[in-house]
């Protein structure tokens, strides 16, 4: 049955896909390193700056949230752009006359991506904490938890968005689209709690919230909270939803 | 000779264009099929449709018993695009790996595929890297190595030298001689020598539905492309 989610086959494309990631040396290289780089401009940004006391400075504040939103980001992009380039080149149609289900092929896609972030986000944390100094009260496996959990919405949100691109310059257009509104909203650049009735509203719905709230929450608590585990939920269901979306999307017949 | 493929008044759209306009015929089990026709004539409309890939706005297309594209025909049938479908930054191995796990295959189906297409010797090197023969018949491998019961392949011959195109007609007859149907689309007439059956297209319709020895003698000329050209006129004798 091809309407099945066959491990098998899915593996394959997993497979498949850190392949392809593999013959690409620079691209591995920007995806382990470029989040750690940018970050240590943030570092060096905030360094002289002194923090009032009592609060966590800057950078502990804002370089913690980052942890996600880059990997999300990132992900976002190459998931997006690599799913149009199935589409282009003819692989996408072929692969639809395949035993391969459409679940599985996204489902593939999303684990390979993810791996790959597992990766990055592990070297992104060790730098920022070691390096940088980066302070943060709860351990570094729940970081390191909600950044895959964050990667995996970017790449399910990329597949999407994917299916409503016909060309490149679209694809790389959604990033903003996709992307922007929910960092703007999110309560780094202005604590939800102080925001209009309406825009938290529209914050309540949108995921990277979620992501940032359970990053604060590992940043304060010496332990894993419930609101932490809450959101790393909230955000896997949306990371779900949007994957079945890309699936429901993803026409086997068309004109 | 049952039809691996039976087509009955397919009528597909594309755009706003009536692309295919009724189309009726059947495809013998275990012989090759030539789709000819100029450019733009619709085999690749008629090659998705019948891979199940292409929206059909009315009529059946009946392949190896079951409605085109149901989820049981996947591992039976193999579809080499007209653009080969591989992926560039793979080498060939990898590919034809890849595809061989699809179908349920090994690494020693993928290599024996790979070996078929004389390919042997790059299977290391990235598709990318090859020349667009050399990636054409990757694209052919990674069909090949499902070892289907139907082979729907679309130009596949285009850009190759002329003894690569005969070492790939006689694997095509080899193909079918071992029992499997292959469904061949081309814009050059001189391939239509190499069919058992040929079916001509030219603006969605179909002119002649026959065996090349029927089209000689229908029109009196050895020269099948001169004969297609006597066909189409005709046709247009009739319409006028
Ligand atoms: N994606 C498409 N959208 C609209 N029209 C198309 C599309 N693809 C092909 N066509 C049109 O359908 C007709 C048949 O095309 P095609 O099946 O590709 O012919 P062939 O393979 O024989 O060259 C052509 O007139 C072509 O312009
Ligand atoms: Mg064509």
């Amino acid at each position: 049955m091809t309407t099945a989610l066959s491990p098998r086959l899915t593996a394959a494309t997993t497979g498949r896909v850190l392949r392809q990631l593999r013959h690409d040396h620079r691209t591995i290289a920007m995806m382990v390193l470029l989040p750690s780089l940018l970050l240590g401009l943030l570092y060096l940004l905030w360094a002289d700056l002194p923090a009032p006391p009592g609060t966590p400075s800057t950078f502990d504040r804002v370089g913690l949230t980052m942890l996600g939103v880059f990997p999300f980001v990132v992900m976002f992009l190459v998931t997006s752009i690599a799913m149009l380039r199935e589409r282009t080149s003819g692989t996408l149609e072929r692969l639809l006359t395949t035993p391969l289900s459409r679940p599985a092929l996204l489902l593939g896609y999303g684990a390979a991506f993810g791996l790959a972030a597992a990766a990055q986000a592990l070297v992104t944390v060790t730098v920022a904490t070691t390096l940088y100094d980066l302070d943060l009260a709860g351990p570094l496996w729940a970081v390191v938890l909600i950044a895959v959990v964050t990667t995996a919405l970017g790449v399910a949100l990329g597949l999407l968005a994917s299916a409503f691109a016909r060309s490149e310059f679209q694809a790389v257009q959604f990033m903003p689209v996709v992307v922007l509104p929910q960092f703007f909203l999110c309560g780094l650049l202005v604590p939800r709690e102080q925001m209009a009735g309406w825009l938290q509203a529209i914050s309540d719905v949108l995921p990277l919230t979620y992501a940032v709230e359970a990053l604060q929450e590992v940043g304060r608590s010496p332990e894993p909270t419930g609101t932490m585990w809450a959101d790393v939920g909230v955000v896997a269901g949306a990371a779900l939803l949007a994957l079945a979306l890309a699936a429901a999307t993803l026409r086997r017949r068309t004109d | 000779m049952h039809d691996a493929v039976t087509v009955s008044s397919l009528v597909v759209h594309r755009g706003s264009r009536e692309v295919l306009r009724g189309l009726s015929f059947g495809v013998p089990a275990g012989r090759v099929t030539g789709l000819l026709g100029p450019s733009g004539s619709g085999k690749t409309t008629l090659a998705r449709a019948v891979v199940g890939v292409q929206r059909v706005r009315s009529g059946t297309v009946t392949v190896l018993g079951a409605p085109a594209g149901s989820p049981g025909l996947r591992a039976r049938v193999g579809y080499v695009t007209q653009a080969p479908s591989v992926y560039p930054d793979l080498t060939v191995g990898e590919n034809a790996r890849y595809f061989a796990a699809l179908y349920g295959r090994g690494a020693r189906e993928a290599a024996a595929a790979v070996a078929d297409v004389g390919l042997a010797g790059d299977a290391g090197r990235l598709v990318r890297d090859l020349s667009g023969g050399q990636r054409g018949r990757a694209s052919l491998a990674c069909a090949l190595v499902g070892e289907p019961e139907l082979l729907v392949l679309d130009e596949p011959t285009v850009g190759l030298d002329p003894v690569l195109r005969v070492e790939l007609w006689a694997r095509f007859a080899a193909l079918a001689a071992a029992g499997a149907t292959l469904l061949v689309s081309s814009h050059v007439m001189d391939e239509a020598a190499r069919c058992d059956r040929l079916l001509l297209l030219r603006d969605g319709d179909l002119l002649a539905d026959c065996t090349p020895a029927e089209l000689r003698a229908r029109s009196g000329t050895d020269d099948l492309e001169a004969a297609f050209l006597q066909l189409v006129r005709e046709r247009e004798q009739v319409a006028a």
